[in-house]
């Protein structure tokens, strides 16, 4: 998604701001005698970010160079965790990066598995697919089950359009944008057992 | 919650009531803290000593399970040493100096008159209108007994004249029944004497044998909280699942909302009813309606009965006061952005494509619990997960991952392989014997793709991409819109079962022929269709967004999925840029002195910081509390410091203050009693599923009469003979819901490496249990070892002069493959809930325990 570098500005200007500040100390003598390396934060850029844990709704700012995250830390600006983070937020650069105990580098979470997988029936393992061959096989199933068990009117004769053999659970982890397409998506097909972590 | 986390700092005294904020929400302590250096009182009621007890000024330990009863002790202390030694002297001068009953009068619905057969019978627990046959009640009873009726005027120039204009589909119009009152507050039948007589079984003994709490402890309490009646006074109330998850959880809120109501502590700074939601976005998701029954926006969902058609829809649905009069233009701007074009008034724009879920009594239920069931079954087929892990967070677990054993498919998207994508390898299973086709889909995290979310406290914010997904991952979003795609392509080619309600839905969220999360931004805020079009090209992008939900219209002209969210993304100037919307200002200047930020972000409804915020103000428009103002009538106009949630103008004419402070309610009082929930107009104790007790010394109906779940053979109720200690669960701070997350961060494990049971010093020495020994906790359900913790902060309660242990479980591990596995704790948990919510009973059953 392409933010206007006007709008990107005016969302984390001040992170921008304490950015620059880095980059001129860091070209100060007292502080280059002090490290032949640059400054964590230098040549980055900055993004808000809201974390992913409780409701609080904690800001944090994240420094990404050459594509990549360097940096996590609390927004200083956000007026309900003005700049602190609990353990938990603290550590979300994790989610992506860690570091590897061996080499010392910082590398891919090793345990975040970021291929389509399918374990057929029967199996005992995880087999590799691609993104295509999983859609075409999951949307083959979803109409064969809606199509095996659709109810377009009930015994009274009124129009009920459900399959009761779908059922979803989910949508407090994703952004607003997709519970509104997760949920037009289920309950265009019928599904009506719909439920998410507000139920429990 | 209807404050918001900064507002915690304007109270005079906190409760902490199943809730551990400073452990499960520890930014949001920091408003409490600010309090608490600014002279406010903390009070803590948990059974255990928790961090946040840590930081208070008393620790109210608490049998789980038993919150009905502590707050219904303190009606009765209110109405003992509150209202009844003072009200005969308020109506005669007016005084207020101990208690506000100008609210109480004014802004509740103490006055109002109860039907004639209106009843509890304390013999049987049961109110009127019980059938034993269905196990449910007919709330008829329990509604008011009316003065005089008012008809809607629909004419050219009446208030509701837009139910004819062309486009509009036909309803009849409701009609207002204006309650009869008593504001004397002696009729017998009127909501304060009946309230009074109900609560009055619920004595300080009664409640400490029923609790296990101290009796001095208990009175310091009551009498520190409701210091917070006094005008001017303010108490906040905090509640996490420690109250929800109950077979009477609902009722445990709405016994909150009472306390709040009946101490004037409800739409003022500082105070509120404050629920901790625990899940990032789990307000968006609620807001969404990603429920059974629910419609986004907190409308309801199509079913069989009184929704069957749009006209019932319409008929049963709207208001005949206050806000929600609006209802036919927010169902019917959802249809329109629903189904775009192919909705029209002739098709009542498209509402039968919509499923409509059976909900004649004794229907099949679809909710979390039950599909469990109907998995086992062999009705429900195919399941998607969604960033949700059932098969460690659902109870009883191992019911669940045996009866997702039964499905034929398995859509699992995640950023790890959870227990719910393995529930085929878990050590009790074997894979061979599972027919289950599984697929995992691995998502991008929350910052390699854009969006909104919402917190507890409403504020809509923004979250920037800042790198691109690793490798496969893929937002949501994406997931969505391939799928979408490959099922209408399918039906397209072969048709199938009728396949109008998938290829008449308008899905064209598109800029520049990607699928884009900006036009989904436009769809809730909300637009005029003519003006709009959501496929769009960058350059060009077309809009006519809508500045608020005032603008809706019933009559097809504008579009919107979300009238609550309307507002937030609404600047036609820069419709793809989220930095140049409302919900991603950020102006920190505080121009409230009271901490409403009210230019950060944005926050439903309108900007709204603080909801039912007239009840700030007494019936002349004056503040409470001149200190912290959130509004006040000059004699002229409102002047206003928050965003008014009541009419303060109608048309450009200022509206003189008046006692219509709850204006999404038809009779724009707050309800003390309440016929709105399916278990009781008035919160009752009842015991939990599984009790040690062996009777209800309040009532004769020992558990909940409609507690949901129990006919389930699979929920396996222990007895308290065979179980005889309490359980209840909790997590800490580095541990989060099923760890799909937090055991993905090794920091995090490595700082707290395991689950533990935690137990008194007395119940460890009885069981011979030392610190750190390996325990099994097990029930009729299940079994799990894990490490025992033995502390002073569990302490063996007095439970109607018996001595009662209690233990505490924490749930974080599985077998998955993460950093950290173990035992699943929900294996333990009953498949039981509350009849109005549907939320499972996680924090009240029972277990034994012995040396692993």
């Amino acid at each position: 998604m392409n933010l206007s570098r006007r709008g990107f500005f005016k969302a984390t200007g001040a992170a921008l701001a304490t950015t620059m500040a880095f980059e001129l100390s860091s070209q100060t003598q007292a502080f280059a005698s002090e490290s032949k390396q640059d400054w964590k934060l230098v040549n980055t850029e900055e993004y808000t970010n809201i974390c992913c844990y409780c409701a609080g709704g904690c800001g944090s700012l994240l420094s990404v160079r050459d594509g990549e995250l360097v940096n996590l830390e609390g927004d200083p600006d956000h007026p309900i965790n003005e700049g602190g983070l609990c353990p938990k937020g603290a550590t979300m650069f994790q989610l992506r990066n860690v570091v590897d105990p061996e080499t010392r580098e910082v590398i891919k979470n090793p345990k975040r598995s970021t291929r389509p997988l399918v374990r057929r029936p029967g199996a005992s393992d995880w087999e590799d697919i691609s993104w295509d061959d999983a859609i075409a096989e999951i949307a083959r199933k979803v109409k064969d089950t809606r199509d095996a068990s659709f109810i377009e009117k009930n015994d009274n004769g009124l129009t009920v359009n459900y399959t009761p053999a779908i059922a979803s659970l989910g949508g407090s982890q994703e952004n607003s944008e997709e519970e509104y397409l997760i949920l037009k998506m289920m309950r265009s097909l019928g599904v009506i057992a719909i439920d998410n972590q507000a139920r429990v | 919650m209807t404050s918001h986390w900064c507002d915690f700092q304007n109270t005079d005294v906190i409760l902490n009531c199943g809730s551990n904020s400073v452990e499960n929400h520890p930014v949001s302590a920091l408003w409490l803290e600010k309090a608490h250096e600014q002279g406010a009182k903390w009070i803590v009621v948990d059974p255990r000593y928790t961090r946040t007890a840590e930081q208070a000024d008393i620790w109210c330990p608490i049998r789980s399970g038993t919150d009905i009863a502590f707050y219904g002790g303190m009606y009765n202390y209110i109405i003992e040493h509150l209202i009844e030694p003072n009200l005969a002297k308020y109506q005669e001068t007016g005084d207020m100096s101990e208690y506000n009953f100008e609210y109480l009068l004014n802004y509740t619905n103490a006055s109002y008159i109860l039907d004639p057969d209106y009843k509890f019978d304390p013999e049987t627990g049961l109110f009127s209108g019980w059938n034993e046959k269905t196990k449910t009640y007919n709330a008829h009873s329990w509604h008011y007994e009316t003065e005089s009726t008012e008809d809607w005027d629909t004419s050219e120039n009446g208030a509701y004249a837009w139910v004819k204009k062309p486009g509009t589909p036909e309803f009849t119009t409701p009609t207002l029944t204006n309650p009869k009152k008593d504001m004397t507050l002696q009729d017998p039948m009127c909501v304060y004497q009946q309230f009074k007589k109900h609560y009055s079984r619920y004595t300080l003994d009664t409640v400490c044998g029923i609790c296990g709490i101290d009796k001095d402890v208990l009175e310091l309490v009551y009498k520190t909280y409701t210091s917070t009646a006094k005008p001017g006074k303010a108490g906040t109330v905090l509640y996490a699942l420690g109250q929800t998850q109950h077979t009477y959880g609902a009722q445990n809120t709405r016994a909150m909302s009472v306390m709040q109501l009946l101490l004037g502590n409800i739409g003022i700074p500082g105070g509120g009813v404050n629920a901790l939601r625990g899940e990032p976005n789990v307000q968006g998701a609620t807001d969404m309606g990603m429920m059974v029954n629910e419609h986004p926006a907190y409308l309801k969902w199509a079913n069989t009965t009184d929704r069957a058609s749009l006209r019932k829809w319409l008929e049963s649905q709207t208001y005949s006061d206050g806000y929600y009069t609006n209802k036919p233009k927010f169902i019917v701007s959802s249809l329109k952005e629903w189904f775009g074009e192919n909705a029209t008034v002739d098709n009542d724009y498209g509402y039968d494509w919509w499923p409509k879920v059976p909900s004649e009594t004794g229907a099949v239920d679809y909710t979390h619990i039950s599909t469990f069931e109907l998995m086992q079954q062999g009705v429900i087929k195919g399941y998607f997960n969604w960033g949700m892990n059932p098969c460690h967070s659902a109870p009883n677990a191992g019911n669940v991952r045996r009866s997702m054993a039964n499905l034929d498919w398995l859509v699992v998207a995640d950023q790890v392989i959870t227990e719910s994508a393995s529930f085929w390898n878990a050590p009790d299973m074997n894979p061979s014997e599972i027919d289950t086709t599984v697929y995992y889909l691995p998502c991008a995290l929350i910052y390699e793709k854009p969006g909104i979310i919402l917190n507890s406290g409403r504020w809509i914010q923004y979250r920037y991409q800042a790198v691109e997904p690793w490798d496969q991952a893929k937002p949501d979003y994406e997931m969505c819109d391939l799928l979408w795609t490959a099922i209408c392509d399918l039906y397209k080619k072969e048709g199938g079962a009728n396949p109008d309600p998938i290829l008449k839905t308008k899905w064209d969220y598109y800029v520049d022929g990607k699928i884009d999360p900006r036009p989904v931004a436009w769809a809730l805020n909300g637009y005029r269709v003519a003006g709009t079009e959501c496929n769009t090209d960058s350059a060009n992008p077309k809009t006519d967004l809508l500045k608020g939900y005032a603008e809706l219209g019933a009559d097809g002209s504008t579009a919107c999925a979300m009238w609550i969210y309307s507002g937030m993304w609404n600047n036609n100037d820069a419709p793809l840029d989220p930095a140049e919307q409302p919900l991603c200002r950020r102006n920190t200047e505080d121009k409230s002195g009271i901490g409403l930020n009210s230019e950060w972000a944005f926050s439903w409804p309108s900007n709204r910081r603080i909801l039912y915020n007239r009840n700030s103000c007494d019936m002349q428009g004056k503040p409470w509390n001149e200190d912290k103002k959130l509004m006040e009538w000059n004699g002229e106009k409102w002047i206003l410091v928050d965003q008014a949630d009541f009419v303060a103008v109608k048309g450009d004419k200022p509206v003189p203050p008046n006692n219509k402070t709850f204006f999404m309610l038809w009779e724009q009082n707050a309800r003390l009693e309440s016929y709105g929930m399916v278990d009781g107009p008035l919160p009752e104790h009842f015991e939990p599923f599984e009790s040690p007790c062996d009777e209800n010394p309040l009532n004769g109906a020992f558990h909940n009469p409609c507690a949901f779940g129990t006919q389930y053979a699979s929920t396996k109720q222990g007895t308290k003979e065979q179980y005889p200690i309490v359980a209840t669960t909790y997590s800490v701070t580095e541990h989060w819901r099923t760890g799909g997350q937090t055991r993905l961060c090794p920091a995090l494990v490595e700082s707290m490496p395991a689950q533990f049971v935690e137990m008194s010093e007395e119940f460890a020495a009885e069981k011979g249990i030392k610190n750190g020994d390996e325990v099994r906790v097990f029930n009729n359900r299940g079994s799990v070892v894990v490490p025992a913790l033995v502390t002073k902060r569990m302490q063996p309660m007095n439970v109607n002069g018996k001595v009662q242990h209690q233990v505490g479980l924490t749930h974080h591990f599985g077998w998955a493959d993460l950093y950290g596995t173990g035992d699943v704790v929900n294996d333990l948990t009953p498949n039981v809930g509350d009849p109005n919510s549907f939320t499972p009973e996680y924090k009240a059953f029972l277990v034994d325990i012995e040396k692993a």
